[in-house]
């Protein structure tokens, strides 16, 4: 999917990244501890989360996150937004709670980046 | 064991308590490695590691400095602080062992995985502590992929 249909199924506001809607997505992380998704979530994937502060994108940047959607209403705090944009990392937000958010894009072939946690 | 002048040696200082620019040394260690032209998978595990440690650095010392050496064969980050130290490095190392506070926690850390993750990304991990002292972790990540794990 692209982003731009990403935006359209959630119903989401583009609050970074408006010139970056044609990128494509296949895989989700969803999580609101930043060590599990630095563990688990790969490159090129949406990261789904109910944070809103600057270590969102830090991380989203450390992971080469494809883009991060906000859920249950959260928008990024002031400091947030201006290293989104200073890092070009796209930000989503979206009312629908992440269950919601992950189901949806469940059921248009958005996969999990790992489908289980294994032995390390 | 490398004879070659380094590709890039430099440290970065890291203030203990600052959350605001916490991650700031890592970015910047991301941008000298992609300048340097290395692979993104390699570069991905370098910036998760030196992110992971300046995070702990913030989190649990006064004040730190990490430094970038990369040679052609590897990477290697070192993450030194003046702080409290670790009283039981075997207890730290065990995933989901934290003592992080509500500040932390609001920021998303504290899972006890930071010390887990920098071990499981790097081909070489080594950490000392002194109570009272301080903290040195020393990692190396391979560059040469054929030689990876
Ligand atoms: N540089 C340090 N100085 C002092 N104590 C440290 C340092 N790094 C880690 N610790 C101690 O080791 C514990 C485990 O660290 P680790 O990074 O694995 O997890 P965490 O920081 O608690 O959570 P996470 O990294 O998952 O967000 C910390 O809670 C802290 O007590
Ligand atoms: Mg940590």
């Amino acid at each position: 999917m692209t982003l731009n249909e990403i935006k359209d199924l959630l119903d989401a506001e583009v609050i970074i990244g408006e010139n970056q809607l044609d990128m494509e997505v296949k895989t989700a992380f969803v999580a609101d501890l930043m060590s599990d998704v630095l563990a688990f979530a790969t490159a090129g994937s949406l990261l789904i989360t109910g944070l809103t502060n600057p270590q969102v994108v830090r991380t989203a940047d450390v992971l080469d996150i494809a883009a991060v959607i906000m859920g249950r209403g959260k928008k990024p705090s002031p400091e947030t937004l201006q290293l989104a944009e200073e890092l070009n990392i796209p930000i989503l937000s979206t009312k629908f709670i992440l269950f919601e958010i992950a189901g949806r894009l469940y059921s248009h072939n958005i996969r999990g980046c790992i489908e289980k946690v294994g032995t390390k | 064991m490398v004879d070659e002048k380094p590709l890039y040696d430099g440290s970065f200082s890291v203030v203990g308590g600052n959350f605001d620019n916490a991650g700031e040394v890592s970015s910047n260690i991301k941008t000298i490695l992609k300048k340097i032209g290395l692979p993104s998978d390699i570069i991905r595990k370098a910036a998760l590691v030196a992110y992971e440690s300046e995070i702990n650095i913030v989190s649990y010392a006064r004040k730190g400095m990490i430094r970038l050496c990369v040679s052609p064969q590897c990477i290697m980050i070192e993450a030194i602080d003046e702080g409290q130290g670790i009283p039981d490095i075997d207890l730290a190392m065990q995933p989901g062992w934290s003592t992080a506070n509500q500040k932390i926690r609001e920021m998303g850390f504290g899972a006890g995985m930071g010390l887990c993750n920098i071990r499981s990304f790097s081909d070489v991990f080594n950490i000392s502590s002194e109570v009272g002292k301080g903290t040195h972790l020393k990692m190396i990540i391979k560059t040469n992929s054929n030689t990876l794990q």
